[in-house]
């Protein structure tokens, strides 16, 4: 291995650990305000409290289940079936993708005021 | 090189084979694709031993057949993004000539998560996606590191075979 190797693999493991620590910076907000944000083909579908249990259809594709503070994708009809077997999300930040049905389901900080405006 | 097409046949199942192993080793890092890419070894060592037209038809062929025996059509496109974006960096790497092939392969690693991030970005128009971005890259540095010191050793002794 050369020197530029060993720069290389420094180099983006410490961008790597950056943005973690942005992220775990950016996380700081109260659990018990966060919101599960579904969004379909870029359009958001709906937001719920993570606080709160409840089963949510999403169109007719997938299935999303809240229980005890994390969210799950309980069913989907996509072939590949990896945002069903994709392990639970509670963390501000943390989501589920579903690629072939373009479903995506986030959990976002309720604390800080969101950039959903500006993005629309 | 008269056996050209036996050679490549031999790597095409190599690479199958370690696409196969891989799917038994249970990682999800969330991004469909995204994958330890065991498969890279093969198409490095095409890379540094037959230039990087035999190693982009391997990868291709590749990218399909495990997918039509392993996984699904789907897959195949978001898979061929990461592919040949890894496989573009890696060619222009290797031509510069910085860097030796474990770090040619870990900026293959890399791009190949940065690309299927990418993918699934667009499709998906949502920017969350991109929380994966730190766990994608450092994953990409510690497969490509395995993979190009690997590589190493088989392109060192590969040379005797060949005479
Ligand atoms: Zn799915």
């Amino acid at each position: 291995m050369k020197k530029s190797d060993w720069f290389l693999a420094g180099g983006i493991l410490i961008i790597a650990v950056a943005l973690l620590g942005y992220q775990f910076l950016a996380n700081g907000g109260d659990p018990s305000e966060s919101v599960v944000v579904v969004t379909v083909d870029g359009e958001e579908y709906g937001s719920y409290p993570l606080t709160e249990d409840c089963s949510v259809d999403i169109g007719e594709t997938n299935r999303l289940v809240i229980s005890g503070g994390t969210a799950v994708m309980e069913w989907a009809d996509c072939p590949d079936q990896i945002c069903v077997h994709h392990s639970s999300v509670s963390r501000n930040g943390e989501s589920i993708i579903c690629l072939p049905n373009e479903v995506v389901v986030s959990i976002q900080g309720g604390a800080e005021p969101e950039l959903d405006g500006m993005v629309q | 090189m008269k056996n050209r097409a036996a050679y490549f046949g031999v790597f095409t199942a190599l690479a199958l084979i370690l696409s196969y192993v891989e799917l038994l080793i249970p990682i999800n890092f969330g991004i469909p694709g995204a994958k330890l890419g065991l498969a890279n070894l093969v198409i490095v060592v095409v890379l540094y031993r037959n230039g990087w037209k035999e190693a982009f038809l391997l990868s291709v062929v590749r990218i399909v057949l495990a997918g039509f025996m392993f996984t699904n059509l789907f897959s195949i496109l978001y898979s061929l993004a990461g592919g040949i974006l890894s496989l573009g960096v890696m060619s222009l790497l290797k031509w510069k000539n910085i860097f030796s092939v474990t770090g040619v392969s870990i900026a293959g690693g890399v791009s190949h998560n940065v690309g299927q991030l990418l993918v699934a970005m667009a499709v998906v128009e949502t920017y969350q996606v991109g929380w994966y971005l730190p766990a994608l890259l450092i994953a990409g540095v510690l497969t490509g590191l395995l993979i190009g010191i690997l590589s190493a050793g088989i392109l060192k002794r590969i040379r005797f075979i060949d005479g």
